[in-house]
């Protein structure tokens, strides 16, 4: 028989990812007849409270031109990131009819208006703010953290009517640890030999975690990175550089599929909510009070936090540096306006230290990148010759 | 009715009133005393902290003897001075998007021309105080961060959590939140210790909040003048000033002396049958934010059709949520603040987001005729989700309103063709609606 390629697990996996009706909830449903889906918004959400309870969770990161916007628009300003109207669109147009609730962490001042929009306009879903403290580094959060995840804990056990016990938590804990220790494994193979395991391949692979069980997504990933080991493709004479600019609006995967071409991207931030958690969560004592000390104390770091212990120029030279990257694209999405004022402190940084960086916007609906090729491959080139 | 034009306004005759142009005198001391302070301070080595009108902590810095300076307050006055535009593109040529918050560009325009401000010299700050309560303040701390490598406390009050979500004082939710944030009024205090190397004396700090039970009790008493017909003050032009003083002196003997004139002058308006805008014939209420780079402008696409704004949410958030009732016991000074801070600003940034019932008793109680939901490029915290407001006050509670979008401080967002053809349609359809009801 013979082994399965990282094309092929890959390809299966796109065109799940690339559905925005959520086929793999649909299943998951018809297995699970009368079961509960709890969506969530980017950045991070603790998913294990939902999976104690039974509730699958899913991570609603927007959506290219496969969803068209026709009823989004009318319900936000016109100045409004494009993955907030996608992520309405989702529901109102019916293609993702699933939810039971829906959870916005407060990352941005949209993701917080846009849980009021859900909340006058899907009367049947339960549109939360779960309230992730913004002064990281106060001894008081992980206490306030915890008693935020108790109160979003009880919304679930609502909705499912059920009860959780923290037996059951330490079980999703386990489950989740697994995923967040194969998805590091991933990334580590991106960053060592980013020849064998594409930017493009690297992020269908990850971006899966948030569209179906999670047991099936450390079943992919298993499967990935045993074929990955197979692989044996020759290092190419790129660039390495850190993308930057992808922890909540995605970049489309062709616009990726560009920048790989011209270089590796060893490093990233794309759906970082799903690796936020650097290391495993313990399995004893207070479950919630180990997720809330591991959201607020062993995490990575992005625009949508501020935390004084993780200065965010100094955390992204460390990522440049860890990852043994020559160069970096820093990158935000049009209209966030914490993605594009980060934009600014980065450039300034990696300038000051002369680390060779390119700046770019990008949307998730656009769909020709011809000129985002030329500045990649100029950039690329450039370097090229200099490093030569 | 034809369109009037800004020409066409009419000259009105007042009955001469013995306390006219009080509120406007008193305001314009204290903004430049304001100034001076701020210049003083600076001059003198004294530390000066940045905070912003929602969650300004003035209750604990004004205890350190800290200036407190206002970003938005100082960037708005850069458009009003019609000088915002060049301060805005210094910002954009350092890199920052034409995209992001006008207000961050224009305080980052004045501090990259070396703090040379219209009104005076913005000083570099000690110590910035951000609170979540919009998330840009936090970004925007950060490049102060960058810039003088000064403290950034994160002030975080859990605000309002969705569906069904109301502040219960005895619950669970309640109790965590108000431990959070009485955790950090003692954090905030040991840090401005620090930077100020002076003790924090809890007599000051008892005296500031009791200036501040009387600011918000004035306040709410101002407000509620304009429930009267005609209402004696526009909410958009005056309510600024209001606004401007209530931030600035909060905590303040001289915020309540200025509010005492303010309700002082409004009273002999009424008394004599004055109203802000001459035989007032629309009730505004006003969500969102004013555009300050065509301020004039702005009101006078509303004043040339006899509207008044009786009312907005703007003097509400922006207000510092004095107008929500905040009492604090000055027998527990700690916990009721904390209290109290999450008490009044989950009700008025709840109100922002989900104002629906909110506006609603606004339009009951101000005798509103239509609501003006002003969006700005500028403010993703107040303007994201008004168009869904509006058409749900509309199909649920049978209250007109009109979507116009613009900007705070950036004048190449203004177009007042397009602006004036929307709120003319506005009028007449308020007008057919006027006609249709006495025809009933």
């Amino acid at each position: 028989m013979t082994a399965e390629t990282v094309e092929s697990i890959v390809d299966e996996t796109r065109t799940i990812i690339e559905d925005p009706s959520y086929p793999m909830a649909r299943r998951w449903l018809e297995e699970h007849p009368g079961g509960k889906v709890l969506g969530h918004f980017q950045v991070y959400f603790p998913e294990e409270l939902a999976h104690a309870a039974g509730v699958l969770p899913l991570k609603v990161a927007g959506f290219d031109t496969a969803l068209p916007i026709r009823k989004a628009d009318a319900h936000l300003a016109a100045f409004v990131c494009s993955i907030a109207r996608s992520a309405l669109e989702l529901v109102m147009s019916g293609t993702f009819d699933l939810l039971d609730m829906f959870v916005f962490p407060p990352i941005c001042d949209v993701a917080r208006h846009s849980c009021a929009v859900w909340a006058r306009n899907f009367e049947d879903v339960d549109c939360q703010i779960i309230y992730l403290p913004h002064n990281a580094a106060s001894p008081a959060a992980v206490p306030y953290l915890t008693g935020e995840y108790r109160r979003i804990l009880r919304e679930i056990e609502e909705v499912a009517s059920t009860r959780v016990s923290d037996e059951a938590l330490r079980r999703s804990i386990d489950v989740f640890n697994e995923n967040r220790r194969l998805l590091r494994e991933l990334y580590r193979i991106k960053r060592d030999t980013p020849w064998n395991l594409s930017a493009v391949e690297a992020y269908i692979l990850t971006r899966a975690a948030g569209v179906m069980p999670r047991e099936q997504h450390n079943d992919i990933l298993r499967r990935a990175l045993a074929a990955i080991e197979r692989r044996d493709a020759k290092p190419q004479d790129r660039i390495k550089v850190v993308f930057s600019g992808g922890f909540c609006e995605q970049p489309p995967l062709d616009l990726i599929s560009v920048l790989q071409d011209a270089c590796y991207i060893v490093d990233d931030d794309f759906m970082v909510g799903l690796r936020w958690i650097l290391e495993d969560v313990a399995a004893d004592g207070d479950p919630l009070e180990a997720l809330a000390d591991a959201y607020l104390n062993h995490s990575d770091y992005s625009p949508v936090q501020h935390d004084p212990r993780k200065p965010k120029e100094d955390m992204l030279l460390h990522k440049i540096e860890a990852a043994g990257a020559e160069a970096a694209i820093i990158a935000a999405a049009k209209m966030c306006e914490p993605g594009l004022e980060e934009q600014v402190g980065y450039s300034q940084r990696l300038y000051d230290v002369g680390i060779p960086h390119l700046v770019m916007e990008f949307e998730e609906k656009s769909n020709t990148f011809e000129q985002t090729r030329m500045e990649v491959e100029t950039f690329a080139e450039s370097l090229l010759f200099e490093f030569a | 009715m034809t369109s009037p034009t800004k020409h066409e306004r009419r000259i009105v005759i007042r009955p001469p009133l013995s306390l006219a142009g009080t509120t406007r005198d008193e305001n314009r001391t204290l903004i430049r005393d304001w100034w001076a302070d701020l210049d003083a301070a600076e001059n003198e080595g004294r530390p000066v902290a940045n905070v912003f009108v929602m969650g300004s902590m003035a209750e604990i810095l004004r205890t350190f003897d800290m200036p407190i300076s206002f970003p938005e307050m100082t960037s708005l006055q850069t458009a009003v001075r019609g000088r915002s535009l060049e301060y805005i593109t210094t910002a954009e040529d350092a890199g920052y998007s034409p995209d992001i918050c006008g207000y961050v560009k224009a305080d980052v325009g004045v501090h990259l021309q070396g703090g040379d401000h219209p009104m005076g010299h913005l000083p570099k700050p000690s110590l910035v105080v951000a609170t979540n309560l919009c998330n840009t303040y936090i970004k925007w701390g950060e490049i102060w961060e960058r810039m003088y490598e000064c403290p950034v406390f994160v002030f975080d009050i859990p605000g309002w959590r969705g569906s069904g979500f109301e502040t219960k004082k005895g619950s669970g939710t309640f109790r965590d939140d108000v431990r959070y944030v009485e955790a950090q009024i003692h954090e905030l205090i040991a840090l401005a210790e620090e930077v100020t190397g002076r003790r924090f004396d809890i007599d000051e700090f008892r005296e500031t909040l009791g200036h501040v039970n009387e600011l918000s009790r004035l306040f709410q008493e101002v407000l509620e003048l304009n429930q009267h017909r005609p209402a004696p003050f526009n909410a958009l032009t005056e309510g600024i000033n209001l606004m401007g003083i209530v931030n600035a002196y909060r905590g303040s003997p001289k915020g309540t002396h200025f509010l005492e004139t303010a309700k002082a002058e409004f009273e002999e308006r009424i008394a004599n049958g004055v109203g802000a805008v001459p035989d007032e014939r629309f009730r505004l209420l006003l969500v969102g934010t004013a555009c300050y780079s065509n301020f004039r402008d702005f009101a006078g696409l509303f004043e040339d059709w006899q509207g008044v704004f009786a009312h907005s949410d703007y003097m509400s958030f922006a207000g510092g949520a004095l107008d929500r009732g905040i009492v604090y016991d000055l027998d527990r000074p700690f916990e009721s603040m904390a209290e109290q801070m999450v008490l009044s600003t989950q009700e008025a940034m709840g109100g922002m987001f989900w104002g629906q019932d909110w506006l609603t008793e606004v339009v009951r109680d101000w005798d509103v005729d239509g609501i003006v939901f002003h969006g700005v490029k500028s403010c993703r915290t107040v303007s994201t989700g008004l168009p869904d407001e509006r058409e749900w006050l509309l199909r649920h509670r049978d209250i007109p309103g009109l979507f116009i979008q613009s900007d705070l401080v950036d004048p190449r967002l203004w177009s007042e063709a397009q602006l004036k053809n929307r709120i003319d349609a506005f009028f007449e359809s308020l007008e057919s609606r006027r006609a249709a009801g006495a025809r009933r």
